[in-house]
């Protein structure tokens, strides 16, 4: 019998690796050479041009994610909440609330909302004479909704199982201590879920950043709608895109590194 | 004015048949994309778990790009790209270019981003089967392909569809985004029908059951190739 009947090598698991060897150099060395080529071969002359508009667009990018995901966790807690312990009708009116907005495209929705319910607004001489109708003639106020609406209902999927998920033992204990419901709902089992969902909700946070550029298609302007302007002025099909995907990568990492500043700060047992 | 049901007939004073040619559409993208994706994701997974330092930092990287930058923008840059780069080669090479069907344009596109999902999916579930069943593979002295064919690929399969069922949902709503480039998918063609006919909610809503029609139909065979897969081990709460 020979000895080297098997060349394969086991399987061992990756260590943990120094940003400095040899290879990660090279790589390194590489992508500066692709980002300086990209920056003396492409076109960036019109940069300084929409500097102020770009920032204003980031502005509003930013705006759109952070209301639309505020308003739509606070929506999302009584959606997760009512499948957990809620009376039969209010689960199943959640549950197909999720299961509709979940099985449907965003993009559908947001034009279902901008051009179908849009044009049926604009049918009722009621609503054209109400304080409301300025409001309504814009363009945002859709983009808000729909956005808004699609956070709620991912949202609400995840806090159902975070709601669900909190041993029982420690709200039978709030309630030993004589805690009234709502009390009990404020002091230990809304934190308890909100601790237990927050790797997802990083992660549907950046789900959502990833989709407001959507608004763009109904004519809001963000960050996205900007830099198409750009690329209708000047012809250009990559430099604006590899930009505003620049944009997005930095805004992503911020957001990141925020969700995890914010789950270092809550202790918990180490393992 | 037809009343919203004419509207919605197969034959073409309605836009029912236009609808569902739109469907026909947006299935092929999801499914070829899909398996694109899939196919991406297995090489992906094995070249994150087994393959060398340089090629395990370039996967890193394609999977943080393609996951940190929205599918809006990466279906505009691959699109495009994708089309020009195959032109350019074909200059290069000494061929004539050719125009590129927007289908396949498509496929590669949404393969290209579900295939950054899958392979973290996949490099989960192949991190989850014992080690021990792998490493008895390799001790039947079985090849590495045939190993990932006969032990790695069927052992993984219960902790991988959770997450491939739902990067097939993703699937089937991404090609809604290819309306953007003009690609004539369902929600496209629903635009165009809603604004010929100025009959926006029934068009919008019309689309809207037929997606969440797939989405109901897939959950229906999903459950079947769980039970599949899953049969023979222990049952999960």
């Amino acid at each position: 019998m020979s000895e080297e009947t098997s060349a394969l090598p086991a399987y061992i698991p990756p260590k943990a690796r120094s940003l400095f060897e040899p290879h990660r150099l090279f790589l390194m060395a590489v992508f500066l050479v692709i980002v300086f080529c990209a920056i003396c071969f492409m076109r960036w002359d019109w940069l300084p041009r929409y500097g102020g508009r770009l920032a204003y667009g980031v502005w509003q990018t930013l705006l759109m994610l952070f209301c639309t995901a505020g308003i739509g966790f606070l929506l999302a807690v009584p959606i997760g909440l009512v499948q957990v312990t809620g009376p039969w009708p209010l689960a199943w009116l959640a549950r197909i609330f999720c299961t509709i907005i979940r099985g449907t495209p965003l993009l559908l929705q947001l034009w279902l909302l901008y051009y179908g319910l849009g044009s049926l607004f604009s049918q009722y001489p009621e609503i054209r004479s109400s304080f409301l109708w300025p409001y309504l003639r814009q363009a945002w106020p859709y983009g808000f909704t729909a956005l808004m609406i699609s956070f709620a209902a991912y949202e609400g999927e995840v806090m159902r199982g975070a709601f669900a998920g909190v041993p029982r033992g420690e709200l039978e204990a709030a309630r030993a201590f004589g805690m009234s419901r709502f009390t009990m709902f404020r002091r230990i089992w809304l934190p308890r879920a909100v601790h237990r969902a927050l790797p997802t909700l990083a992660g549907e946070t950046v789900l959502q950043l990833k989709s407001t550029p959507l608004v763009a298609t109904i004519t809001v302007i963000d960050v996205y709608a900007v830099i198409s302007r750009v690329r209708q002025d000047t012809f250009l099909t990559y430099e604006p895109l590899l930009l505003l995907a620049l944009i997005y990568l930095c805004l992503t990492g911020i957001l990141v590194a925020g969700f995890r500043l914010l789950e270092n700060r809550i202790p918990a047992r180490g393992a | 004015m037809p009343s919203g049901l004419e509207l919605l007939s197969l034959s073409p004073p309605g836009w029912g048949g236009v609808l569902l040619a739109g469907l026909m559409a947006s299935l092929q993208l999801a499914v070829g994309g899909y398996l694109l994706g899939l196919v991406i994701g297995i090489g992906g997974a094995c070249g994150k778990l087994y393959g060398g330092p340089i090629l395990r930092d370039l996967l890193e990287v394609y999977t943080t790009l393609i996951r940190a930058v929205p599918e809006l923008v990466l279906i505009l840059l691959l699109y495009y790209a994708g089309t020009d780069a195959v032109n350019q080669i074909l200059l290069l090479l000494g061929f004539a270019t050719v125009d590129i069907s927007g289908l396949a344009a498509g496929i590669f596109v949404i393969g290209v981003v579900q295939g950054a999902y899958s392979t973290e999916v996949l490099r989960g579930a192949i991190k989850a089967v014992p080690a021990g069943q792998i490493e008895a593979a390799r001790a039947y002295g079985m090849p590495p392909l045939l190993a990932l064919r006969r032990v790695i690929l069927p052992a993984m399969l219960p902790y991988a569809i959770p997450g491939l069922s739902n990067l097939w949902l993703i699937a089937t709503k991404d090609t809604a985004l290819l309306a953007v480039v003009g690609f004539s998918e369902l929600t496209l063609v629903t635009r165009q029908a809603a604004g010929s006919t100025k009959a926006y909610m029934t068009f919008y809503l019309a689309a809207g059951v037929l997606y969440l029609l797939v989405t109901l139909m897939s959950n229906i065979v999903i459950g079947f190739i769980e039970r599949h897969a899953r049969r023979g081990m222990p049952r999960t709460v």
